[in-house]
C-alpha cells in the first residue's frame, strides 16, 4: 500500500494496541502465534473485533463478533466510514494534510447509512457503529486481514476499502496504528519482495519505472523490458487459449489449489511441455514431462524467508537431504547455464545470491546475513549496515514539513459488489472455504504428520440448514455447484448461519472442494473467489447412505 | 515527526552479592544478578517466559533482614540488598529441596540435579527405598480428602508409568515435580488452551486434563507449549521418548540448528534437534520476538514430510 507491498506494522505493535479489527480472519486456527500477540494485547485490555461470516474460534474471543454476509466487506467498510463522518471522529489533520481524494471519498460513502449496511451486510447497525466508533476514537489501532477480505473476484477493492479507514482515522504511519495483511505462507511475503511478481523486481522495485530499470539492468548486465509477465490466474487462462505452451512450477501444487480444479487439469493436460520442481511428487507433478526434486528449502537449505511483519529471517540446513534432490538456487543456475546465460561466474549459493540482492534492493541493504543472525532478523526497509528503520512503514505521512511528507496517500471509492455467483433457488447454498488448525493448504506438507486433531473432510453446516435439510452428523451428501460435484459427511458447526456451509482445501485426495469453487478473479492481484462459490446440498439416497 | 516508543531509561540499583558490589536494572531479580555475576544458581520450576511461580524453592537465598530464605528468581532487586547464596542456611535448604524432590520425582533426565546433588551433598536416598509405583490410572483416581498413614519403611513417589494416549507427546508423570509451568503456559500466560490444571490435594496432587480425560479427549490442541517449558522430561515428544526409552538416546549425534517454520507466514522460528540426520523435536527460541518460545501443532509436529521413509528421491523411497 502506498508504494510499499507488506504490512505496515510490527507483531509487537499489535500487542500494544488498544483496539484490534481481524477481518476476514482466523487467526486462532491459521496464524496461532500471531494471535498470542493479539491475546496478550486481549490481556492488556485491548478491545478485539473479529469480522467474519463464520462465528470462528477466533470470533469467540472477540468482545464483539461482526458476521457480515459473504462479499460485502466493502458495503461493511462504507457504513463504518459514513458512520465515522456523521459522528465528526475522522482524523482531520491527518486527512487534509498526508491524503488525497477525500472530498470524493467522502462523498461516495454518503448513501451508506446504518440501515442499508445493515439491510445489506445482516450485521446489526447498531455493531456497525459500535465497531466504527471504537476504531475511530482508539489512539492506537490494528486493522489485520487474511484471505477472506483477498480470496475475492474484487479483492483489491475489498483491501482499499479497508485502508479507506485507515486513512480516515489516521492509524497508519504510527506506533502500534497499521494496515496489516496476515501471509498465509512462510514466505510469500518474501517471494513478492525478490519479484517473484510479474510487475516488480526485487526489492519491491516498480517494473515500469525507468530509473529503477536502467539501475538494475546495469548490476545485471542486460536491458529489462518494462513490460510485466503474466500472474498465475492469466496463466491459466493464457494456457486455456493456447497463448501458454510450456509451464515451469516451483514447489507450487495448482492441480489441487487452483478454483474450478477440473478446468485447471484440463489446461494442465493440454500444455506442451510442463517442468514441476518440488520436494514430493505432488499431483502436478504426476503430471509433468520433467521433475526435479528439491530440497525442502526450510531445513535442507540455507536462505532467507520474510514473514508478514516484513521480518527477513534466515533459514538453515539442518538435515541431509534425499539422495538426488538439489538446492533450488543450484538447479536454477544449472538451468541458467544450459540456457546460455550463466547468473554467477563462482558456485552458487543461497549466500552469494543474497549478497547481490542487497546490491540490487535498497530496502535490503543492510541486511548481511551477519546482521540477520545477530538481531533475530530484520524488518525491511534496511538501507545501510549502521541503521535500523521503526518497526512501523509510512511515518512520513506524520512528518510536518510537507517536502518531508512525500505523495499523498489517495483515498479510493470502492463500490460494493457481490460475489460473482448469486445465490439462487438452484444453488441456494454459500460455500466459503478456509484453514484448519493442524492443516495446510492440499496437504503435500501437514498430510504426514499424526495430528490427533484431524478429521477427514466434511461440509460443515449451521444447525438451522441441518434441521431444514433433515440432515445428519456424519451423513454423506452430494454438494453441487454449477461446475461439479463431490459427496462429503456432514458436520454441524454452530458457527454457521443459516445458508452459510464451509469447506477446506486439505484433502484434495480424498475429497476435492475445488471442484465446486469458482475461477473469477480478481483482474489486478490474480486471486480467485474460492470465499463464495454457490453450491446446493443434496440427499443420497438411503441405501447410499447407510 | 515521527512518532516512536519512548523507551524509560531503567535506574540501578546497587546491591552485595556474597560480599560482592552489584548494579543492578530497575525491576530485575536477584536471580538475574546472580547469573550476571557467574553465581550458579540452581532453578527448576523458574522459565524465563513465565511469571515465577515459586514453587520449587531450589533457588532460594539468604536476604539479610528477612525471616525467611527468598525465591531469588521472583524477589526483585532493591537499593542495599545483602545477599548471601552459600550460606550454611542456604546449604541446607537446597540440600533437603532437593532430597524431597528426588526422592519422591524420577529426576534422572532433569539438566543440573546431578551436579546439585553433589554440592549441596543432597541424599535421596535417605528416607529408605522408593515405595512400589502406583499403577496406571491410580493416582489420578486417588480421592481428595481420603488419607492413608503412610509406611514409614519405604519413601513415598509419584511414579506410574507414563501416559502414551496421543502420537505427538507421552506425559511421563513419574517425573513431574508439580512446578506449574505448563499449566501456566497452556493457561493464560501464553496458549489460553486451559486443557489443563492441578487436581487433587496433598501429595495426591497432579497434573490433569478436565475429568482426567485422555488427551484426544481434551481441549489439547497440542502447540507443545508445555513441552517447551518442562524443566524435567516429565513431558517428551513422543520421537524423543522412543529414542531414550530404546537406548538409541546419543547426544554426541545430536545437533541443534534453528530455522523458519515451513506453514503459515507469522515467520515462527523453529530449533530442530536433529540426531542421525533425524528430527526428534522441535522447539523455537525463548528469546525470539516471534514466538517467546511458543508454536503451533504445525510449527511443532509438522516436520515428518521431510522425515524417511517419506520422501521420494527419483528412483523411488529414498534415506
Amino acid at each position: 500500500m502506498f508504494g510499499a507491498g507488506g504490512g505496515t506494522s510490527s507483531y509487537k505493535e499489535v500487542e500494544d494496541a488498544d483496539v484490534i479489527v481481524l477481518w476476514g480472519s482466523n487467526a486462532r486456527n491459521a496464524h496461532p502465534i500471531f494471535f498470542h500477540h493479539v491475546l496478550a494485547a486481549v490481556h492488556r485490555g485491548a478491545r478485539l473485533f473479529v469480522v467474519d461470516p463464520r462465528r470462528t474460534e477466533t470470533a469467540q474471543w472477540a468482545d464483539l463478533w461482526l458476521g457480515p454476509d459473504v462479499g460485502s466487506d466493502i458495503a461493511l467498510a462504507n457504513t463504518m466510514a459514513r458512520h465515522i463522518l456523521h459522528l465528526g471522529l475522522q482524523h482531520r489533520a491527518f486527512i487534509e494534510r498526508a491524503t488525497a481524494g477525500f472530498d470524493t471519498f467522502a462523498a461516495s460513502v454518503e448513501e451508506w447509512t446504518l440501515e442499508r449496511g445493515e439491510a445489506v451486510t445482516g450485521v446489526p447497525g447498531w455493531a456497525i457503529a459500535e465497531l466504527a466508533e471504537a476504531y475511530a476514537r482508539a489512539d492506537r489501532a490494528q486493522l489485520c486481514w487474511t484471505l477472506g477480505i483477498t480470496e475475492h473476484h474484487n479483492a483489491t477493492d475489498n483491501v482499499l476499502a479497508l485502508i479507506n479507514l485507515a486513512l480516515l482515522c489516521g492509524h497508519v504511519g504510527r506506533y502500534g496504528s497499521g494496515l496489516n495483511p496476515l501471509r498465509g505462507q512462510n514466505n510469500v511475503q518474501g517471494g513478492g519482495d525478490m519479484g517473484a511478481i510479474p510487475n516488480r523486481l526485487p526489492g519491491f522495485q516498480d517494473l515500469r519505472d525507468p530509473e529503477v530499470l536502467a539501475r538494475v539492468g546495469a548490476l545485471w548486465g542486460a536491458s529489462l523490458r518494462p513490460e510485466p509477465g503474466l500472474h498465475l490466474t492469466a496463466m491459466f487462462e493464457a494456457m486455456g487459449d493456447g497463448r501458454l505452451g510450456a509451464l515451469y512450477v516451483v514447489g507450487e501444487n495448482p492441480a489441487q489449489s487452483e478454483a474450478d480444479s477440473t478446468h485447471a487439469l484440463e489446461r494442465l493436460a493440454a500444455l506442451d511441455h510442463l517442468v514441476v520442481q518440488d520436494i514430493m511428487l505432488t499431483r502436478t507433478a504426476q503430471l509433468a514431462d520433467v521433475v526435479l526434486p528439491a530440497t525442502a528449502a526450510w531445513c535442507e537449505a540455507e536462505g532467507t524467508v520474510t514473514n508478514s511483519e516484513r521480518r527477513v529471517q534466515r533459514v538453515r540446513k539442518a538435515v541431509e537431504p534425499p539422495t538426488g534432490a538439489r538446492d533450488d538456487v543450484a538447479i536454477l543456475c544449472e538451468l541458467a547455464a544450459a540456457l546460455g546465460r550463466p547468473l554467477f561466474s563462482g558456485v552458487p549459493s543461497a549466500a552469494a545470491v543474497w549478497e547481490e540482492l542487497r546490491t540490487v534492493s535498497p530496502i535490503h541493504a543492510g541486511m548481511s546475513y551477519e546482521r540477520l543472525e545477530e538481531l533475530g532478523g530484520i524488518q525491511w526497509p534496511c538501507f545501510d549496515e549502521h541503521s535500523l528503520e521503526p518497526s512501523f512503514l509510512h511515518g512520513r505521512l506524520w512528518a510536518l514539513e510537507e517536502a518531508e511528507r512525500g505523495p499523498r496517500a489517495p483515498f479510493s471509492v470502492v463500490l460494493d459488489e457481490p460475489p460473482v455467483e448469486a445465490l439462487d433457488d438452484e444453488f441456494p447454498l454459500r460455500l466459503t472455504t478456509g484453514r484448519r488448525l493442524d492443516s495446510y493448504n492440499t496437504g503435500v506438507q501437514s498430510g504426514a504428520f499424526a495430528s490427533p486433531l484431524r478429521r477427514a473432510e466434511t461440509i460443515d453446516v449451521g444447525p438451522q440448514d441441518a434441521s431444514r435439510l433433515g440432515l445428519r452428523e456424519g451423513e454423506v451428501v452430494r454438494v453441487r455447484s454449477r461446475r461439479g460435484a463431490i459427496e462429503a459427511p456432514v458436520r454441524i458447526d454452530a458457527g454457521l448461519r443459516a445458508g452459510l456451509v464451509f469447506m477446506t482445501p486439505h484433502f484434495p485426495d480424498d475429497i476435492d472442494v475445488n471442484v465446486l469453487t469458482i475461477e473469477a478473479t480478481d483482474p489486478r492481484s490474480g486471486t480467485a473467489e474460492f470465499k463464495a462459490a454457490a453450491v446446493r446440498i443434496e440427499k443420497l439416497a438411503a441405501a447410499a447412505t447407510g | 515527526m515521527t512518532t516512536q516508543p519512548v523507551e524509560v531509561a531503567r535506574r540501578t540499583v546497587a546491591l552485595t552479592v556474597d560480599g560482592q558490589l552489584h548494579h543492578a536494572a530497575e525491576g530485575g531479580t536477584l536471580l538475574d544478578v546472580c547469573r550476571a555475576a557467574g553465581v550458579d544458581t540452581p532453578t527448576l520450576c523458574y522459565g524465563d517466559t513465565l511469571t515465577p511461580r515459586n514453587a520449587c524453592r531450589v533457588c532460594v537465598v539468604e536476604l539479610e533482614g528477612t525471616r525467611t530464605l527468598v525465591p531469588a528468581c521472583s524477589r526483585k532487586v532493591e537499593e542495599g540488598q545483602v545477599v548471601h547464596t552459600d550460606s550454611e542456611r542456604v546449604r541446607h535448604s537446597r540440600k533437603l529441596v532437593l532430597e524431597l524432590l528426588g526422592s519422591s520425582v524420577d529426576l534422572s533426565v532433569t539438566d543440573g540435579v546431578a551436579a546439585w546433588n553433589e554440592r549441596y551433598g543432597a541424599d535421596p536416598a535417605r528416607f529408605g527405598p522408593a515405595a512400589a509405583p502406583a499403577a496406571a490410572g491410580e493416582r489420578d483416581a486417588a480421592v481428595t480428602g481420603e488419607h492413608h498413614l503412610p509406611d514409614p519403611a519405604v519413601a513415598a513417589t509419584v511414579a506410574q508409568p507414563p501416559k502414551e494416549d496421543n502420537p505427538l507427546y507421552v506425559r511421563d508423570y513419574g517425573k513431574c515435580i508439580l512446578c506449574y509451568k505448563c499449566v501456566d503456559a497452556c493457561g493464560e500466560q501464553w496458549q489460553n488452551t486451559f486443557a489443563i490444571t492441578a487436581a487433587g490435594r496433598g501429595f495426591s496432587v497432579r497434573i490433569a486434563t478436565e475429568f482426567d480425560v485422555s488427551l484426544p479427549d481434551s481441549a489439547c490442541v497440542y502447540g507443545g507449549t508445555c513441552l517447551a517449558v518442562c524443566p524435567t522430561g516429565a513431558l517428551l515428544p513422543t520421537a524423543e521418548f522412543d529414542l531414550r526409552r530404546t537406548g538409541a538416546w546419543a547426544p554426541e549425534r545430536q545437533h541443534a540448528t534453528t530455522t523458519v517454520c515451513p506453514y503459515c507466514g507469522v515467520g515462527c522460528n523453529l530449533t530442530l534437534h536433529v540426531q542421525d540426520n533425524e528430527i526428534f523435536k522441535v522447539s523455537s527460541p525463548s528469546d525470539h520476538s516471534v514466538t517467546h518460545g511458543n508454536l503451533c501443532i504445525k510449527g511443532r509436529f509438522g516436520y515428518v514430510h521431510v522425515q524417511p521413509p517419506k520422501r521420494r528421491g527419483p528412483d523411488g523411497p529414498d534415506r
